[in-house]
């Protein structure tokens, strides 16, 4: 395990000197995620020996049991909210309504356009299942049918 | 023991990371314990159970903040490591990323342009202060990146750190709802809406309900935090 925790704090380490070097408005930590994930996907297909399975484990074990705990780290700082409420006593309500509708409405509208594309690509995916070897006779009768499809969608709506 | 010696051991206590790491694990432990109980029900939240009671036994003691989380960095610390290891689950599950990168990208950018417009709509709506609005403007991405937003364009960075984590106090207690609401049965999707409305928080949130979720969330909370940062002077371009 201290292995692991060593790579991960290498990790974050290297992207607080990238931040600071390159003066980016982003944080280090975040910059450490970015190049983990893009060693670990260099190391995962190239089967280069850069680090050996056992390290790997080593990482996989400190950080899932670092994240396990992902919660309690937020507590320290959301003190502090309690405590700094205060400063915006005058406007709290207005600020607490726009807080909860914003944020609500946020999180529903993101993922309900998610599922969206999603929905969209799987029938893509399903459509395009077809053998691959059609005469191209085929092809083009199926374009004029999602061409008339889509008309038919369009009229629909309207 | 006179209570003159009580008072020195307190005294000594408070100076102490100890006393403060104890406190803050143990209210942990008791918002986790309340969240079982109330087998995972979304409105009992562990994080803020917790902070309610740290913030209870300050009040009562009359303990400056400071003195508190000079005690409590420690546990704070560990949040830098904590984002790099979401690394691993994101490694583990590239595959569906690559799947889904089209949805991906169109939810991204859709979401992050969401967040910010309708944080100022609602702050022209409601009457808030430009310096409020400008502070609450950065408030769905992650602490760090909305703190340097937030300094950019002229908001407070500490009192958007405030507006951050009650945005994903927030989102992670009462987000479920909505999704429900809108019929969003995806998993990747509902992660992904939890880690773009409400960062870091959220992201632990779907971490513990599901593992494709939580992956989703923490790509969510990522790119949001890019998109963001890009979007912002375009969009102060438009409202200055």
């Amino acid at each position: 395990m201290l292995k692991g925790i060593f790579f991960i704090f290498l990790f974050q380490l290297v992207g607080e000197v990238v931040q600071k070097l390159l003066q980016l408005t982003f944080p280090g930590p975040v910059i450490g995620l970015i190049l983990l994930v893009i060693f670990l996907l260099i190391t995962g297909n190239t089967r280069s020996k850069l680090i050996s399975k056992s390290f790997e484990q080593d990482v996989v074990n400190a950080a899932q049991s670092i994240l396990s705990y992902l919660s309690l780290l937020f507590v320290p700082i959301g003190v502090g909210v309690v405590i700094h409420v205060s400063l915006i006593e005058d406007q709290l309500l207005q600020v607490l309504a726009l807080l909860f509708v914003g944020t609500l409405s946020t999180i529903g509208i993101t993922a309900w356009v998610m599922q969206k594309v999603q929905g969209r690509a799987e029938r893509k995916m399903q459509a395009g299942d077809l053998p691959a070897n059609k005469s191209i006779n085929e092809k083009i009768n199926e374009q004029i049918e999602g061409q008339n499809n889509k008309r038919k969608g369009g009229a629909d709506e309207q | 023991m006179s209570s003159s010696e009580l008072y020195e051991i307190w005294v000594y206590l408070q100076a102490e990371p100890l006393f403060w790491l104890t406190l803050t694990i143990g209210a942990y432990l008791f918002g986790d314990y309340c969240y079982q109980k109330a087998n995972r029900f979304p409105l009992v939240n562990p994080v803020a159970i917790s902070i309610v009671v740290v913030a209870t036994v300050l009040f009562t003691f009359d303990i400056d903040y400071e003195r508190y989380f000079s005690g409590a960095k420690f546990i704070h610390f560990m949040l830098g490591p904590a984002t790099v290891a979401l690394a691993i689950p994101i490694y583990k599950k590239w595959h569906l990323i690559q799947q889904n990168a089209k949805a991906i990208c169109v939810a991204v950018f859709l979401g992050s342009c969401f967040a910010v417009v309708s944080t100022y709509f609602f702050a022209v709506l409601l009457n808030i202060d430009e310096q409020l609005m400008l502070t609450m403007l950065p408030r769905s991405v992650t602490a760090p990146i909305a703190m340097g937003i937030s300094d950019v364009i002229g908001g407070i960075p500490s009192l958007t750190a405030v507006m951050t984590i009650t945005t994903g106090i927030i989102g992670a207690t009462f987000g479920a709802f909505i999704l429900d609401f809108l019929k969003v049965t995806s998993k990747s999707a509902r992660g992904f809406g939890f880690g773009l409305g409400s960062h870091g928080i959220g992201t632990a949130k779907a971490m513990g309900t599901n593992p494709e979720a939580g992956v989703f969330s923490a790509v969510a909370m990522g790119l949001s935090g890019i998109v963001t940062s890009l979007i912002m002077p375009l969009f102060m371009r438009l409202i200055t």
